[in-house]
């Protein structure tokens, strides 16, 4: 029905669209038909272009006004807070220059738009005000590439050394996720695609020769990190590039097969903390709203509702079923973590099961 | 050597019109600059429209999700059970829809348009170096655009992996329909237009090195023809790295070479892949891919600034400036590919560089922007349709490209990499602006190429809906990014924390929907100008270049008598003597081949 009626709308626009150029093409009967901008022309769109500044910052304040409340909100890792405060900056910083700019542009072309007889002037060169304007960037620039090299170091910095980390393997799939702990050593024992035998269920090709493996524990629905410690990520995927986005922690990494890379952060919110935050109760109801309103319409897909978790999503296209392509992610206590560890099945008692 | 071509072409130009041209040489294989301008225009025109239709259909694909259409019944067939669109075919469509945009439309539709057209005429040449080469450089282009639709119909789809290509997903059809028959007809494609683009833009540099008439030195020349100089350049050192790739990929696919897979499962068996990396493809794609945006750019920023200059009635400001920004763009836009990669698993090292050189190219961008906002300062401004096109350049043109110090910063662009937060900067920033700039120049060059005028008031609609509704589209795309929504997915239904972004999903789509529809007036404004538009005047926007002292009725070698000598620079305009007249009594704007005029005041050009 939403169809019909849409198409219903287009077809009027695009009638209203020919209509007006109809009147347009008739009004002209009489009037001068250089095609060449007259003095009316000229003060006609001289304040369209005012109006349009006006639609601009209009445009501006009502996105952030309807939906301002769609962004991520808290982030859920230590760095995440550096990435937010940098993003704060420059994002004042870029609003001061579009709304200065915007209105010099769009002003000027109202206010010198063009009259008969007006001189314009002949105004080639200032050295003085382009070194100014080269000079302000130059500086800005420079500041705030300084702090972004600083954030993106520390970001980046994966020290197996530092802290007491935890190491985990991602491992992608079209189009699924599976992630591996080190188990006890906090090693991970050494894997290759090679190695993978679908009738013993080693889907990651884990080497059962290696001792390191003997403890690893392979989780294939979700990942449990502990709050408050460093998780490495080891990535590896089979088959085609994937990327590991987990917005909520600020985190991504391409995932690659023939290589592996890693990321690392530490979670900071646990999800039963996450899920009383105040942006994130709010953003919760509002989605369980629509969500309600959807039933009420009689509609059946995506009308549950919607508890909080942490997601990690594919952001490299990878195939058919990229848009699917997800895993819950749990942040929890070192105590509910240890017991959910505890549970697991280890890598070796896996493969012996198999037999 | 120029010496001699240009006493040939003298020659010739003399007995122009005593041989009669057969429809097939005038219209098809014509070797007349002026000409494959035309062809190059229309074949454009048409690759422009299958892009935004298919922008249309991904468009209401993801506001109305697994919502039935008639149209995407109609329009894809098999691909659209009952309305219904595949995943596939969306995947395909993205890809194809970036395809045709970026290379079809902006970089040969642009530059072949425009440098074939303006090159000779500006720089006073009858016409280009070697009209044979352009004449192959456009056949060429006309065969990859042709591969390039017939990939549409092939069985398993046409190629879906993303406009970038990236393998290992376009290199196996286990991976993926449009990996087969598809993407190979896609590399074809593309190894043929690389080819056309390498033709066209030596061809563009030899001329405007040898060719430009007497007293046009370097620094006299309009500022289009240093951006088609520049752009030609690029194009010349990135676009063999691309060809590079690509026949290394399709080596990968169809000799068993090992140049960017490695240890790949899939579809329950090991492949013989060992060694490669698709990082190493991905290095290469964007040694082209970044100094790709700029060649779509550049090229629209001269356009831009010689259309703002003439309806100012003023000279831009800091020609030496804008000049030395190409230049300076020209040159880091090759040395920032990596910023594409931040996340790709490189050395964060190489990340911290690109994020440096990236950040750099902010400063000539500000130094041109600033350049052509002082430029309308005092001036007089004629609104005519070019004239406004080129300011809503200029507005999009800062507004996207502020977004580029969030995505260019390394430390940022993790969170919003390949979101539509990037989807949004760069439209804005490359693609509308560049189309804004492309139709600047159709509207201001339409009279050179057709001697008649296209309908203004027809141009103010087209203008005026066409700037609201993109802003429409791309202005609320940034919170959706922010919300970390990823491109490229089909539906966003599978993540109940994106469904609050529904609303804006349809707000966005009925805006590029109505901004479609819009460009149907263009259409008609511009084919039925082509035979009913009012006769052009040989000046009408009184301008100074010298494609304004040719005839009206465009001829072979371009100037009928001997070509005008240039005098000066192109932006004499409301110059006055310091008795406060202008320069020549009654006229506001003294053309480059007029000579220096008594009491006049002789400026540095």
């Amino acid at each position: 029905m939403t169809a019909v009626l849409i198409i219903i709308v287009l077809l009027l626009v695009a009638i209203a669209i020919w209509q007006m150029t109809k009147i347009f093409e008739l009004s002209q009967f009489n009037a001068d038909d250089s095609q060449i901008a007259t003095d009316k022309d000229n003060k006609v769109n001289g304040y369209l272009m005012f109006a349009f500044l006006v639609f601009i910052y209009l445009l501006t304040i009502f996105c952030f006004w309807e939906w301002g409340g769609v962004l991520l909100g808290t982030p859920a890792s230590e760095h995440g807070e550096q990435i937010d405060n940098l993003m704060f900056i420059s994002m004042v910083l870029i609003f001061t220059v579009q709304i200065i700019t915007q209105a010099l542009l769009h002003y000027f072309a109202y206010k010198y738009r063009g009259e008969k007889g007006k001189k314009a002037l002949f105004y080639a060169d200032n050295d003085r005000l382009e070194f100014i304007w080269t000079i302000i960037p130059v500086i800005t620039l420079a500041g705030l590439i300084l702090y972004g090299l600083f954030t993106w170091t520390s970001v980046m910095n994966v020290d197996e050394e530092e802290g007491d980390p935890i190491i985990i393997e991602l491992y992608a799939q079209q189009f699924n996720w599976k992630a591996r702990y080190a188990g006890n050593d906090n090693v991970l024992g050494s894997a290759n695609v090679r190695l993978i035998d679908i009738d013993k269920n080693n889907m990651l090709g884990v080497d059962e020769s290696d001792p390191y493996a003997d403890d690893d524990i392979v989780s294939q629905t979700e990942i449990h990190l502990p709050v408050g410690r460093k998780v490495i990520f080891k990535m590896r995927s089979q088959d085609v590039l994937h990327s590991a986005y987990m917005p909520h922690f600020r985190a991504q990494m391409n995932v690659v097969p023939g290589m592996i890379t890693q990321f690392a952060f530490t979670p900071t919110v646990t999800t039963e903390e996450m899920r009383l935050d105040p942006d994130m109760v709010e953003k919760v109801q509002h989605i369980n709203q629509i969500r309600a309103d959807k039933k009420a319409d009689g509609e059946t897909d995506n009308v549950d509702p919607w508890e909080f978790d942490y997601v990690i999503l594919c952001n490299k296209i990878c195939g058919s079923s990229h848009y699917n392509m997800q895993m819950k992610i749990i942040v929890e206590t070192q105590e509910e973590f240890d017991a959910w560890i505890k549970e697991q099945a280890t890598f070796k008692q896996q493969m012996a099961a198999a037999q | 050597m120029s010496a001699t071509s240009q006493a040939h072409m003298e020659d010739h130009a003399h007995d122009h019109g005593h041989h009669k041209q057969s429809f097939i040489s005038k219209y098809i294989f014509s070797m007349d600059h002026k000409m494959i301008s035309k062809q190059y225009l229309i074949t454009m025109l048409f690759m422009g429209i299958i892009g935004i239709v298919m922008s249309i259909l991904f468009r209401m694909q993801i506001a109305w999700p697994g919502e039935s259409f008639k149209i995407f019944e109609v329009l894809l067939g098999r691909w659209a059970p009952e309305g219904v669109m595949d995943p596939n075919i969306y995947l395909a469509l993205v890809t194809i829809h970036g395809t045709i945009m970026v290379f079809f439309v902006l970089t040969q539709g642009l530059s072949g348009t425009f440098s074939n057209l303006l090159i000779p005429l500006q720089i006073g040449a009858r016409d280009m170096a070697s009209g044979f080469m352009n004449m192959l450089s456009y056949w060429l282009f006309f065969i990859s655009a042709v591969i390039m639709l017939l990939s549409l119909f092939v069985e398993a789809g046409p190629a879906a992996a993303g406009w970038t290509i990236y393998p290992p997903l376009s290199a196996l059809p286990q991976a993926q329909g449009g990996s087969g028959t598809g993407m190979t007809m896609w590399l074809i494609s593309m190894g043929i237009f690389i080819a056309s683009s390498l033709l066209g833009s030596l061809n563009y540099i030899v001329t405007i090195l040898n060719l430009r008439t007497k007293g046009m030195s370097m620094t006299r020349l309009p500022l289009t023809i240093w951006a088609f100089f520049v752009t030609a350049i690029i194009g010349v050192v990135s676009f063999p790295v691309l060809l590079s790739a690509a026949l290394l990929l399709i080596m990968d696919r169809s000799f068993g070479t090992s140049f960017f897979l490695s240890d790949i499962f899939i579809q329950g068996e090991v492949l013989h892949y060992q060694g490669g990396s698709p990082v190493l493809f991905e290095h290469l794609f964007w040694f082209l891919g970044h100094p790709e945006v700029y060649i779509v750019i550049l090229p629209a920023m001269g356009i831009v600034s010689e259309i703002m200059s003439t309806n100012s009635r003023k000279p831009i400001f800091g020609y030496r400036a804008m000049v030395a920004s190409i230049l300076a763009i020209g040159f880091l836009s090759t040395i920032v590919w990596g910023h594409h990669m931040f996340v790709s698993g490189m050395n964060p090292f190489l990340g911290s560089v690109f994020t440096f050189t990236t950040l750099l190219i902010a400063i000539p961008s500000a130094v041109k922007a600033f350049n052509w906002i002082t430029t309308i300062w005092k001036g007089n401004l004629q609104m005519n349709t070019a004239m406004l096109w080129s300011i809503g350049f200029v507005s999009t043109f800062i507004t996207g490209g502020l977004t580029g110090i969030i995505v260019g910063d390394s430390a940022l662009d993790i969170n919003v990499h390949d979101t539509y937060f990037v989807i949004a900067h760069f439209h804005l920033v490359m693609g509308i602006s560049a189309v804004y700039g492309m139709l600047a120049g159709i509207y201001h060059w339409y009279p050179k190429m057709f001697g008649r005028m296209m309908n203004k008031n027809l141009g103010y609609i087209h203008f005026w809906i066409t700037a609201i509704c993109s802003y429409g589209v791309f202005f609320p795309m940034h919170f959706v990014g922010l919300a970390g929504v990823p491109r490229r997915y089909y539906t966003n239904t599978a993540f109940p924390m994106f469904d609050d972004l529904t609303d804006i999903q349809i707000v966005m789509t009925v805006f590029a929907i109505i901004a479609a529809l819009v460009q149907v007036v263009f259409l008609y404004n511009f084919f039925h100008s082509i035979f009913y538009g009012k006769k052009a005047t040989q000046n009408p926007w009184n301008s100074t270049t010298l494609e304004w002292t040719t005839p009206v009725e465009a001829i072979h070698g371009n100037w009928p008598g001997a070509i005008p000598e240039v005098h000066r620079w192109p932006y004499d305009y409301s110059k006055v003597n310091e008795d406060g007249e202008y320069v020549i009594p009654g006229q506001d704007f003294v053309p480059q081949h007029i000579p220096l005029q008594e009491n006049e005041e002789e400026l540095n050009h």
